[in-house]
């Protein structure tokens, strides 16, 4: 069996991007949502896992880079989540539609 | 060992502030709202602080750099918040969780001091979150207000997206050159195709920071749920912070893309101007105005990055000074009668002259700077942008970019007439203004005229930028 190279995970990661993107334009739930965002963030560590391991095997700049995305996307959800909740307990709702007080 | 204090010292004070709140947040008995002039002559410290004992150095390994320019750079956004804490102290004096905004707000300040200072794709990733991040709590400070929660929830979301569209540009830049540092990536970058897509994720994020046409659908909604001391902070600090950056990646790291990127700049300008002056003029909440007004600035901003070298970053540093003086002002009325009075419809601030001649002239200065007519500093601003922008001979811009002066005129005169002359049965009562809002408007009109009238303002800048950059 081969292991694989470096065009399947990079196949995978932009199939993971451009599946987190459709789910964010089309989801209305605000949670998928944000599992749309962690998809793409995932996908970019892979991205760098991937070309450090491939490419540039003697730079780890890609390793740490993932490191530190994994940490802020923790962050970042945890702020997005308490805004939703604040979000549900005023509109009683976290579908995407529901909040439309303001426009134009 | 002192270098390290001297050459992070602006950080340094910003983090001091933040430990400071954090002790009164918890050992606190007293009212908060009395720590409000500590907090502010903090900030009055921090700022003046800022101008002494500069010194330019790298520290980490280059993930870090500073220098005069970004020193004065900081000092803007120091200023900026000074005068956010001035104009918006009647908001803050009700508010029961004081220091937890002064908390958030000085982090993302030291976000946006570690982003302007950054060196290395990675220090410029994680200080835009630690920009941003905050400034989504913030737009939800009011937590029980329906339109607040809306507003923060759009704004984190989009933050969010845009840092994952920015990452994984800086992921394919990675790939394609094995380096994140920006001196090394200035060296290494062509314009092979996968460094253009990468680019393009980039830029694209970048464009969302700064409410840039395409992506601009946030701002508005944003500006109108938030408080108003948030929307201040993020039309004026956070929009000049990503300017700075932006000015210094595109010219530093990307310069050998000036092609692409001279067209792309091109389009989204005029974009950008158009877009925001159409949908300016029929606002009828004043928040959502400067919302669009502010959207309108970007674009002429834009028009002077398509220019080369120290004429742009001059003329952009200089605008963006006197875009926080009048732009501040602006909002600082705003939130004084909102706060007041609960009124935000520009129809309700007709007759405002005869009831508070000093709010009506504090807001028509603001407003002429921000159109832009000669005696006020707006109006070398625009000058000093447009000519930046002139120097490839693209004129067909320039006279895109003075038309839309002109359309703005129009919706910031109606504003000044809506104020002045129209007459109104109940006009917004007599309002009384602090002694801290009616200091922080008098610095900015100070400021919008001073600015424009002092000559060696613009020569310093310009100097500044020619020795560090």
């Amino acid at each position: 069996m081969t292991s694989p190279g470096l065009e399947q995970i990079l196949f995978i990661s932009a199939a993971l991007f451009f599946i987190g993107m459709y789910g964010f334009f089309t989801r209305r739930n605000l949670i998928t949502m944000l599992m749309s965002i962690e998809l793409i963030l995932n996908s970019v560590n892979l991205n760098f896992i991937a070309f450090n391991k491939y490419v540039w095997p003697d730079k780890m700049d890609g390793l740490f880079f993932t490191l530190f995305i994994i940490a802020i996307a923790a962050a970042e959800a945890a702020v997005a989540i308490a805004i939703i909740i604040n979000l549900y307990r005023s509109h009683q709702s976290v579908d995407v539609e529901s909040a439309e007080n303001l426009k134009y | 060992m002192s270098d390290f204090f001297l050459i992070m010292k602006q950080e340094l004070a910003v983090t001091a502030i933040i430990f400071f709140l954090l002790i009164v947040k918890i050992a606190g008995k007293s009212k908060n709202v009395e720590w409000l002039p500590w907090i502010q002559l903090l900030l009055l410290l921090n700022f003046i602080g800022g101008f002494f004992f500069i010194q330019s150095g790298t520290l980490f390994a280059d993930m870090y750099h500073t220098n005069g320019l970004l020193a004065f750079q900081k000092n803007i956004l120091s200023l900026g918040v000074y005068l956010i804490s001035l104009l918006c102290s009647d908001w803050l004096k009700k508010s029961e969780h004081l220091p937890e905004f002064f908390l958030l707000m000085c982090s993302s300040l030291l976000g946006m001091f570690l982003l302007i200072s950054s060196g290395n794709l990675l220090m410029f990733y994680l200080s835009l979150e630690l920009a941003s991040i905050p400034v989504a709590a913030m737009a939800n400070f009011d937590l029980h207000k329906k339109s607040a929660s809306e507003g923060a929830m759009k704004l984190i979301f989009i933050s969010a997206f845009a840092s994952a569209v920015l990452l994984f540009g800086i992921s394919l830049i990675y790939g394609a050159t094995g380096t994140i540092s920006f001196d090394s990536l200035a060296q290494v970058v062509t314009d092979n195709p996968l460094q253009i897509l990468a680019f393009v994720f980039f830029f694209t994020a970048f464009t969302f920071k700064l409410s840039v046409v395409p992506f601009h659908l946030w701002t508005a909604d944003v500006y109108e749920g938030a408080p108003i001391a948030t929307t201040s902070y993020l039309s004026v600090i956070s929009k000049g912070a990503v300017a700075f950056i932006f000015i210094t990646v595109l010219y530093k790291v990307f310069a050998p893309l000036e092609t692409v990127w001279y067209w792309m700049l091109v389009v989204l300008s005029v974009l950008t101007m158009l877009i925001g002056n159409l949908f300016a003029l029929r606002q009828q909440n004043i928040k959502r105005f400067l919302a669009f007004s502010s959207i309108a600035q970007v674009g002429f901003i834009l028009v002077a990055i398509t220019g080369t070298g120290v004429d742009s970053m001059a003329s952009v540093t200089y605008f963006i000074l006197i875009y926080v003086f009048s732009n501040l002002a602006a909002f600082g009325v705003a939130a004084i009668i909102s706060e007041k009075t609960g009124k935000e419809n520009i129809d309700e601030y007709k007759g405002l002259y005869k009831t508070n001649p000093f709010l009506s002239w504090m807001l028509a200065i603001a407003l002429f700077s921000l159109a832009g007519i000669p005696p006020t500093a707006g109006f070398f601003g625009k000058l000093f942008l447009l000519t930046a922008g002139s120097v490839k001979g693209n004129f067909w811009l320039i006279l895109i970019a003075g038309l839309n002066m002109v359309i703005s005129l129009f919706y910031y005169l109606k504003i000044v007439r809506a104020v002045f002359m129209d007459k109104n049965e109940n006009p917004v009562e007599k309002v009384l203004v602090n002694g801290y809002a009616k200091m922080g408007l008098v610095i900015c009109a100070a400021g919008i005229i001073l600015a424009g009238l002092i000559g060696p303002l613009y020569d310093y800048i310009r100097e500044l930028i020619t020795i560090f950059f």
